[in-house]
């Protein structure tokens, strides 16, 4: 399957960008077992790869302390010990996704765990890009690129900045990110992602259903979407969320110089450090006074 | 609900100086006495409010002592009240007491205004005119805003002085939009000022105002220097502008030899007619403040005026002088410069035209400020510039960076945060906290992963009635959204809505917000009159609560209840409060009154 010139890119071969989650403190907590999710996950890469002979797939894992890319279609070879279980494509991903998770616990050993056990979504989501940048480039003709997130694992705060980054830079190349949240709650940055870049968000209901979802939802191409009305996610929270509590206020401060927000008035922005002036204080002083002056 | 008295003690001083006189003050509707605690103290009187023309008083935050000042047509009243609470309650009064009385005077010329405030119970502060026409012109031009008046106002949710006290920035930001604008800098060259040339006489006029009189003294700092000078000790202001008109004809007839002979014979005539000395001294100085590595020849090559046959001249006409008149001679380039020079300074006084002597030493004041320090910045700049980037040491900007810390050292302090959250929402859910350690859990991890391999893949990934279950509800979840789909997501559902429901629900919006604003605002409740306040906007929320359950009757139940919910929400939640607090209120109003005063 190596890259030859010769290949003739319609409008409806898709470049996957698979962001696969394999945060092991989320699944190992998930009603849903990795190696069901694992199977569907795989089921559902073949089946793309079967609907056109061009359609490219690339798994990028996104683990707890690193991102690594996994499986690239356009480079694997199909020869391999095809075990009559599964297709050889499968068993090389199983394989590097075992070292990649080895790997990943490795650098885990350095520092200890603390707060939430989010994954680092941010620096897949930026290998995604870089991908098909590089795609990009290779000429005229080439796959239509989308990324999907299959996350589990909640929102790292930490990470906010770098992620809208990430949102903002495939809104401006055009790459939809489409996104399957696993977790409990819903993920803002992922709702925030699909809505941004057109792509699409999804919650499964039915975990166990996860196949049935992917396939109905994800698996088609870019041109065909157009015709085709996929879910949307119904009321997108355009409330924000303070940086200072991660509140969802409907009234708040906002740094004049880095519009970070606040749910309440802050001497100084924690985000890039400018001094608000006092004028605020002084004027609800002024204005709490004069709200209670009048008396019976 | 206005109180007819209030008493209240205070000292009475007839000057600031005054120490004061000790005593009560008991204001009523129309009158206010005061009673100095020494009976036999001068200062006691009875004063109607009808003669009183104006009320100030000090600031709160102000290093100030609390005082009230009613004047009337010849004397002012001061009071020094014991606390700034004493002083507002007493303000209030005042303004209640001269607005009526000011509306009884003048009932029928305010009638528009009395109307609209016939619902209002409470003190209004008393409003000059200016202030009444202002609030009636804002009405007027946004239609919005009228609306919103009429709602709240008129039905009496709110009071006058309650509704506009939340937009005080729009009050203040419209008058200062008229008053303070500052006139520029004329972009016209007075340099130009053509002389108008009798035909008949041999006699020339120049036209001066004081703004031409301000614009030659920026424009020609010898000019300004020789009048502050000269003027008055040596010569008078008229013989002054004479003379510099006369040097200016003679430029103006470019005849570079005869200016040299009239300015022998006349060493004032000559300061006009010489070069500017100090604009030469200023060039000089811009010159030095050039990048020293910047090739000046280069420069100075490129104004060709100085040779022949090249350059523009002011009558089109080339005349080639001999050098020593030279001194004499002005360019078009070097008044134009000037020119774009002191405009783009701007204007730099802030006096009256009027008097030029005040203009002109106004303006050398501005002149000697920006003069400072520039020593300093030059030699600043030529180290800069001709530093070696190598050799040198890190130099220190003189701009403060911008200071963008590692966003980590905030978000790792809200970690905790975010995470009791995610547990408050999580409860009820499949997801149980995790409890392994990171062996554990990445030993699970590796297990699964072998697991699957072991297995590999099995026929039917998903079971029928999971994936029919699913099917059907991604049908579902898409037909319910089906209105709402556009091309784009960003397509707003608003605009789908027929243009009545559309605009109903934008008011209601709009209505709400205002509501809740003065809702949130009036929290905490220290006050009978703020709990009367949060008892008349709840009343008036659950009005339109209602009215927005009815909308969503309406055939676009759908995506109106999408509009909606965000509104009810905010409703809700400005509900649950005043329930909350309702009941925390009356929980301890064992026998505690709220602070209220008299």
């Amino acid at each position: 399957m190596a890259s030859a010139p010769s290949k003739l890119y319609a409008d409806d071969v898709s470049l996957l960008m698979v962001l696969l989650d394999t945060n092991p403190f989320f699944w190992s907590s998930s009603s849903l077992p990795f190696s069901v999710f694992l199977s569907h996950v795989l089921t559902f890469l073949n089946s793309i790869l079967l609907l056109n002979q061009l359609n490219q797939v690339v798994v990028i894992a996104t683990g707890y302390n690193s991102c690594s890319y996994i499986y690239d279609s356009s480079t694997s070879t199909n020869q391999g010990s095809d075990n009559g279980r599964m297709p050889a494509r499968c068993v090389n991903l199983l394989q590097k996704l075992e070292e990649f998770v080895i790997k990943d616990e490795q650098l885990i050993k350095e520092g200890l765990r603390e707060g939430i056990a989010s994954s680092l979504l941010s620096g897949s989501l930026s290998m995604a890009l870089c991908y098909i940048q590089r795609v990009f480039r290779s000429g005229p003709l080439h796959p239509q690129p989308r990324i999907l997130c299959l996350q589990g694992s909640s929102d790292g705060p930490e990470q906010y900045v770098a992620i809208m980054n990430a949102i903002f830079s495939a809104q401006r190349s055009v790459v939809p990110i489409d996104s399957c949240y696993m977790g409990s709650s819903n993920s803002a940055f992922l709702q925030q992602a699909s809505y941004i870049t057109g792509g699409v968000y999804l919650k499964p209901q039915q975990p166990n259903g996860l196949f049935q979802y992917l396939s109905t939802v994800f698996a088609t191409d870019l041109h065909s979407r157009a015709f085709l009305q996929l879910p949307k996610s119904l009321g997108v929270d355009f409330r924000a969320s303070c940086f200072c509590h991660k509140k969802t206020i409907d009234m708040g401060y906002i740094c004049s110089v880095c519009l970070s927000i606040f749910c309440k008035h802050h001497k100084k922005c924690s985000t890039c450090g400018s001094v608000f002036g006092q004028a605020q204080s002084d004027v609800n002083s002024t204005s709490n006074k004069k709200r209670k002056t009048p008396e019976t | 609900m206005s109180c007819r008295q209030v008493v209240k003690r205070a000292s009475y001083k007839s000057k600031i100086k005054d120490p004061g006189t000790p005593g009560v003050l008991t204001m009523t509707e129309n009158k206010f006495v005061f009673r100095p605690n020494d009976p036999s103290s001068a200062a006691k009187f009875d004063v109607e409010f009808k003669h009183i023309t104006g009320h100030k008083n000090t600031k709160e935050g102000t290093d100030k002592p609390p005082w009230l000042n009613l004047s009337d047509k010849d004397r002012s009243y001061i009071f020094e009240f014991g606390s700034f609470h004493d002083l507002h309650v007493c303000r209030d009064f005042v303004g209640n007491a001269l607005a009526k009385s000011g509306e009884a005077a003048k009932a029928s010329s305010a009638a528009k205004t009395t109307s609209e405030k016939s619902g209002v119970t409470l003190p209004d502060e008393q409003l000059s005119t200016a202030e009444m026409q202002l609030r009636m012109k804002l009405l007027q031009e946004d239609s919005e805003l009228q609306k919103l008046h009429m709602q709240f106002v008129i039905s009496g949710v709110l009071t006058e002085s309650e509704f506009w006290a939340t937009r005080k920035k729009l009050l203040d930001g419209d008058s200062r939009t008229k008053s303070k604008q500052r006139v520029g800098f004329r972009s016209s060259m007075i340099l130009d000022t053509k002389p108008m040339t009798d035909g008949r006489m041999n006699k020339v006029t120049f036209n001066l105002t004081p703004e031409i009189k301000y614009q030659i003294f920026a424009l020609k700092p010898a000019v300004h220097q020789a009048f502050l000078t000269l003027v008055p000790s040596k010569m008078t202001e008229k013989d002054f502008w004479t003379k510099y008109f006369r040097a200016e004809y003679l430029h103006s007839t470019r005849n570079a030899i005869a200016a040299a002979a009239e300015a022998a014979e006349d060493e004032e005539l000559a300061i006009f007619l010489k070069e500017d000395a100090i604009l030469a001294s200023e060039a000089r100085r811009k010159i030095r403040r050039v990048d020293p590595t910047l090739d000046m020849e280069a420069d100075q090559g490129d104004d060709y005026t100085h040779l022949p046959d090249h350059g523009i001249f002011r009558d089109g006409s080339k005349d080639v002088t001999e050098l020593q008149n030279e001194l004499y001679r002005r360019t078009l380039s070097q008044d134009l410069n000037r020119q774009g020079a002191v405009v783009l300074q701007g204007r730099t006084v802030d006096v009256d035209l009027e008097d030029p002597r005040t203009v002109a030493e106004a303006l050398m004041q501005s002149r000697q400020e920006s003069d400072e320090s520039a020593e300093q910045e030059r030699l600043d700049r030529i180290t800069r510039m001709t530093e070696i980037e190598d050799l040198q040491e890190h130099h220190d900007h003189p701009v403060a960076q911008l200071c963008i810390k590692d966003p980590r050292d905030y978000f790792d302090m809200q970690q905790v945060n975010a995470l009791k959250t995610l547990d408050d929402s999580r409860t009820g859910t499949e997801q149980k906290k995790c409890s392994l350690t990171t062996e554990e859990a990445y030993g699970s991890l590796r297990e699964a992963i072998s697991k699957i391999k072991s297995i590999g893949l099995k026929n039917s990934t998903v079971a029928p009635e999971i994936a029919i279950t699913v099917l059907n509800g991604l049908t579902q979840n898409i037909s319910s959204t089906k209105y709402q789909l556009g091309k784009n997501p960003q397509d707003s559902v608003l605009d789908s809505l027929p243009n009545k429901t559309k605009e109903e629900l934008l008011h209601h919006w709009m209505s709400i917000q205002e509501l809740l604003r003065h809702f949130w605002s009036s929290y905490p409740i220290t006050t009978t009159y703020l709990s009367t306040k949060v008892g008349r906007l709840k009343d008036a929320m659950s009005q339109i609560y209602r009215q927005l359950e009815e909308i969503k009757q309406s055939d676009f139940r759908h995506q109106v209840s999408l509009l909606v919910r965000p509104m009810h929400q905010a409703l809700d939640a400005a509900f649950q409060h005043f329930d909350a607090d309702l009941q925390k209120r009356a929980a301890r109003s064992g026998g505690e009154t709220p602070n209220g005063n008299s």
